[in-house]
């Protein structure tokens, strides 16, 4: 059963046409890679499933009831967690800092609670090693790699115990052994039954690790099929056009 | 032997010794001793109960205020006005009390002045989007006006019924000899450093200067708390008029003139690093410790007093220079 529904959904601004009556369903466990030139409408479309753009037309469903969302935190209630490109961590801020970031963990009682340091300590090296990632809880991120970083910000979404991870173009502008890192990460998250959407510009990457690609040209829709149904050389039509549909 | 992944994870960074060590703070806190050490035996002066109480006296009001300043400094923000804050609330405590009020209402009026002037400054920082240099250059000017006209310009030196309880408040030495804006600055100092690192507040004032969209997005009330730190800045500003009223035994429309320079040096020498993120409560005092013990020593060993800017800024820029190199260290 699909988990979260978009039924289509359409978005303006002004006269533009960002996203125009596109209709897909992501499945727990699955990854579905979205692709697109730049100005397709791929992040449009993310950032209303995230909670930051509500849409013109069309209905968002999640497990099946029909949710609007007006506001980003609205989203992560309902366990829709976003990775961003630029990652949003604070770099000054220790790993474990980053992932409870917003959600600490305390101890003591009233308004004598404080920081726990240990638990959130603990919990964070748990949690990476069940991304078997190594990240050190107490390294500050400034000194990390770009893939521990990815760990951290996807740690972040397993605080929260998300039901839907939407990655921004996390394997753009890391090294190769890193990008490795992440994808081994994402595997991660849907082995937990977490429905992942992948956002990339890097094609063997989406063909890697993705069950289902979804391509977007001009705000449409133009495929939308098993990764195991076509091929590099078919998306990259689709994505410039010299395909119509797929 | 292959090391496992639950090892790497377990692994600490490094030793906590390594970790003094690379701490800027510790850095000047040793300078702040030796220099102690050496001014103990190469003057009769220096190691004297009376001068002992006079330096740890004179850095408590750079030492409060730099506690405030730290907490702007480490969201990413500066503030300009609190020397002339420092005026405006010794101004209104001085004016309200001889007018004939008491001295809890001379504090209260002083520090809802703080409050006030902080939540303008924050307000238009965190909500409109001011420049914070810009906002608190301007507070600069108007606070320190405003103190005049609050006083004609002219000298306060009554402060009406409750005139020796304000001077015993400021000048006294209630506990063990020590005086007593020195016990006011440790609680002070204690209280900061225990929000900095045991709370929630404290772990996002240290957020938002690391990255603030990041903190946006993750839901912190980031106005809210940009708002909150400049109106401590002032309070502390605010607080130590009130102690330094208590003192002196008058208040004129210059006190606290150029304050605010020598409160960002100490926070800066403390380790608060101007770009935010960082930053220690501790940090401030002991930056505040040195720049006094400069200026102590100066007068001492008998060195001219114009030399003193020349010292203090040679030590601010000593400080930073030190963590400046191991910032290199760690990007080759």
């Amino acid at each position: 059963m699909a988990i979260l529904e978009l039924t289509n959904i359409s978005k303006h601004f002004g006269a533009i046409q960002a996203v125009n009556d596109v209709s897909i369903s992501l499945e727990a466990g699955q990854v579905v890679g979205l692709m697109g030139d730049n100005g397709a409408g791929k992040s449009t479309l993310v950032k209303m499933i995230a909670g930051n753009y509500r849409p013109s037309q069309g209905t968002i469903r999640l497990d099946g009831s029909e949710i609007v969302l007006h506001r980003p935190i609205e989203a992560r209630q309902h366990g829709i967690e976003i990775v961003h490109q630029d990652l949003a961590l604070c770099n000054n801020l220790t790993a474990a800092a980053n992932v409870f970031l917003g959600r600490e963990l305390r101890r003591g009682f009233g308004p004598l609670r404080v920081l726990d340091y240990k638990a959130m300590y603990r919990r964070a090296g748990e949690i990476f090693r069940e991304l078997r990632s190594e990240t050190r809880p107490r390294d500050l991120v400034r000194q990390m790699s770009g893939g521990q970083r990815q760990a951290v910000a996807i740690a972040r979404t397993m605080i929260s115990e998300a039901k839907i991870v939407l990655m921004d173009e996390p394997t753009a502008a890391i090294s190769v052994r890193q990008v490795a890192e992440v994808l081994h990460l994402i595997r991660e998250l849907r082995d937990r039954g977490i429905a992942v959407v992948l956002i990339s510009h890097r094609m063997p990457d989406v063909f890697d690790v993705a069950d289902r690609v979804v391509v977007m040209r001009r705000g449409r829709k133009v495929a939308d099929k098993p990764i195991a149904q076509t091929s590099p050389e078919e998306v990259t039509g689709l994505i410039t056009g010299a395909i119509e549909r797929g | 032997m292959a090391t496992t992944l639950d090892q790497t994870i377990a692994q600490k960074q490094r030793t906590l010794g390594a970790a003094i060590l690379a701490n800027q703070t510790f850095w000047v806190l040793l300078a702040v001793v030796l220099a102690c050490i050496f001014l103990s035996f190469a003057t009769d002066s220096f190691a004297t109960a009376k001068n002992l109480y006079n330096i740890t006296r004179n850095t408590t009001f750079v030492a409060i205020i730099a506690l405030g300043m730290t907490l702007v400094i480490i969201t990413g923000g500066i503030d300009l006005s609190v020397g002339s804050v420092l005026c405006l609330c010794s101004m209104v405590l001085a004016v309200v009390m001889h007018s004939g009020y008491s001295i809890e209402v001379g504090i209260a009026a002083s520090v809802a002045t703080a409050l006030l002037i902080g939540a303008f400054n924050g307000v238009l920082i965190a909500y409109v989007g001011f420049p914070p240099f810009v906002v608190t250059l301007g507070m600069l000017s108007i606070a320190r006006s405003l103190a005049m006209v609050a006083s004609n310009n002219t000298v306060v030196f009554q402060f009406g019924p409750d005139h020796d309880k304000l001077l015993a408040l400021g000048g006294g030495a209630w506990l063990f000899g020590i005086a007593n804006p020195v016990i006011y600055m440790i609680v002070l100092a204690l209280l900061t450093g225990f929000v900095l690192r045991w709370t929630r507040l404290g772990r996002y004032i240290y957020a938002i200067g690391g990255n603030e969209q990041a903190a946006t997005a993750t839901g912190i009330p980031v106005r809210l708390i940009k708002v909150g730190v400049y109106m401590i800045s002032a309070l502390s500003a605010g607080v130590a008029g009130i102690i330094q009223t208590g003192w002196l035994g008058a208040v004129t429309t210059n006190i606290g003139a150029g304050m605010e320079l020598q409160v960002i040096a100490a926070a800066v020498i403390g380790g608060a690093n101007l770009a935010g993120g960082v930053g220690t409560a501790f940090g401030a005092l002991v930056g505040a410790a040195l720049i006094e013990v400069i200026r102590n020593s100066l007068g001492l060993l008998g060195i001219n007093a114009f030399w003193q800017g020349a010292f203090i800024g040679g030590a601010t820029i000593l400080a930073v220079l030190f963590d400046r190199i191991r910032n290199f260290r760690q990007t080759e």
